[in-house]
């Protein structure tokens, strides 16, 4: 069968073919409308948004309450310093963290029956920390271990509620490396071990670079998580931004300080959020280099 | 002499699955033994008891008259004596080529990285891949792959090398530049165990042919012998489907 002429020319020969360009011609048209449907909705959500809120009877007293901007201006030098607390918490949690993470999943994917109390003993240390709320676990550790009057265990309100972060957290990121350990294929294993390389050899050259690349965007996202975890800390009386915030409110008797606390956290938040994003794309993008869909 | 390698009535099961019944098999230095049979017939099994990646349920595996199924030896000491192909290549993706080589001569034979480097690139230009020790895996094409990861397993200089099917995932036009690396290897003394569908490289290159049928060697012999005139039924039906599948 020959194809005519006029529906699909000589290829390279003066730009698309005219089926291309009706092609090309229909998704311009198509996205035109689309990128117009869109702009338009949003446009009317923020308008009803905002009316709704401005035209509330309680809108002057609650805009009183929470954006003062004087108190907002006033409050920000003392949560900006509790804020640095925040930060120095959650580098030494974070690195923590995936320390403790890492080798409880190291201990819960020994193989053998000989490991069955170890891996016993980390399943139920994961079980137990994901499944305690965080703030009771504060409290038990902010409140309990000092109640224990040892000598030499540290009564710092600060050190606790890092410990109390690194005991939740380190279970969940535990479990994010066991699924990354456990998504290498086996024969990567039989082929490091028939050249002779240990168990131990075996897991950190060949397992673990592998695991901990595919799962960089869940253990990013639970960073993010932790990054305004931090903050609890405050309810073991740690003067961090929360607390300071809850200082300034108390005395002025007007919520913005807490607005100025939470948006900061939140511009905290958006460097780590993007990363994560990015390397999340870039993992898609290796996983499917072509594809309409 | 002591043969390199001695199985005597080696036992697999996997379950309640015996895969291996009792499997007689002794290949002497310098020696070329292919493995054949229907998939299934335990040849891939038996190159995994041989290299300890799974354990007997009986019988005794001897490699230099040692028996290395004695649960007290030093696997990882067994292992490193003894070079694995693998079908699907199973290259390191996260190192480059120069690396996947060097990885085990440096953290088990213990050699420099200068000494692990010359070794490697010395083992790649003779494969013809020495411009691609930077490069990673997935930038090479599958007989590429196959052939790094037999430098890889050379890079030990093992006593015997085992082969599992180690053209069956390559496309037709790529399975040559393989078996003609390992026909080279034949011709410099390597002792050899390979597992097979590679009939008339079975007929061309091996000292011996072994037949498995049901876990246990049905046939053992010459290549002209076995592939020309087996006197079993059982050789027989399996290289008659062969044949028709155009194998042959």
């Amino acid at each position: 069968m020959t194809v005519p002429a006029e529906v699909f020319p000589v290829l390279g020969d003066g730009g698309p073919s005219a089926v291309q360009q009706s092609r090309d011609d229909y998704r311009r048209r198509r996205n035109r409308r689309s990128t117009g449907v869109a702009s338009l909705s949003t446009a009317v959500v923020l308008v009803v948004a905002v009316a709704g809120v401005a035209l509330s009877p309680g809108w002057p007293r609650t805009r009183a309450l929470f954006l003062d901007w004087g108190l907002a201006k006033d409050s920000l030098p003392s949560i900006l310093s509790g804020l640095w607390l925040n930060v120095q918490v959650l580098l030494v949690s974070a690195v923590l963290i995936v320390v403790v993470g890492l080798l409880l999943a190291g201990l819960r994917t020994l193989r053998g029956p000989v490991w069955f109390p170890v891996r016993a003993l980390a399943a139920a240390y994961t079980d137990f920390f994901r499944g305690m709320p965080l703030i009771i676990l504060l409290y038990l550790v902010g409140f309990g271990v000092p109640g224990l009057q040892l000598q030499g265990v540290p009564t710092s309100e600060v050190v606790l509620g890092t410990l109390a972060l690194v005991l939740t957290y380190s279970a969940y990121v535990s479990e994010v490396f066991r699924a990354g350990i456990e998504s290498v294929h086996p024969s990567q294993r039989a082929a490091a071990r028939s050249l002779g390389l240990t168990y131990g050899q075996t897991m950190r050259r060949v397992v673990l670079p592998q695991a901990v690349r595919r799962v960089l965007p869940p253990l990013l996202n639970d960073l993010v998580a932790l990054q305004k975890d931090v903050g609890l800390i405050s309810v073991l009386g740690a003067v961090d931004a929360v607390r300071s915030a809850q200082i300034a409110s108390d005395a002025a008797f007007n919520y913005t300080p807490y607005l100025v606390a939470g948006l900061l956290f939140v511009a905290l938040a958006v460097p780590t959020i993007r990363v994560a994003d990015w390397f999340s794309l870039r993992a898609v993008r290796r996983q499917q280099a072509s594809g309409a869909l | 002499m002591t043969p390199v390698l001695a199985c005597e009535g080696v036992v697999k099961r996997f379950g309640t699955h015996t895969v291996l019944r009792s499997v007689d098999l002794v290949v002497g230095e310098h020696e070329v033994v292919t493995l054949i049979g229907a998939s299934g017939s335990g040849k891939s099994s038996l190159l995994r008891c041989i290299n300890l990646l799974e354990t007997v349920d009986d019988g005794v595996i001897r490699l230099d008259g040692e028996d290395i199924t004695d649960p007290r030896i030093d696997a990882d000491g067994v292992r490193r004596r003894i070079g694995v192909v693998f079908q699907a290549y199973n290259l390191f993706p996260h190192m480059s080529v120069l690396d996947n080589v060097t990885l085990a001569p440096r953290l088990v034979g213990k050699l420099s990285k200068a000494d692990a480097v010359e070794r490697a690139m010395a083992l790649l230009s003779r494969v013809g891949l020495a411009d691609k020790a930077g490069e990673f895996p997935d930038r090479l094409s599958g007989g590429q792959q196959q052939r790094v990861a037999i430098v890889r397993a050379l890079a030990g200089e093992p006593r015997l090398l085992l082969l599992d099917e180690v053209t069956s995932a390559l496309d037709p036009e790529l399975v040559g530049e393989v078996l003609g690396l390992i026909r080279e290897l034949k011709e410099q003394g390597m002792t050899i165990v390979m597992a097979t569908h590679e009939m008339s490289f079975a007929r061309q290159a091996a000292d011996r042919v072994v037949f498995l049928d049901a876990g246990v060697v049905c046939e053992e012999g010459p290549p002209s012998q076995v592939l020309g005139e087996p006197t079993e039924p059982r050789t027989r039906q399996f290289l008659a489907r062969v044949l028709e599948s155009g194998r042959l």
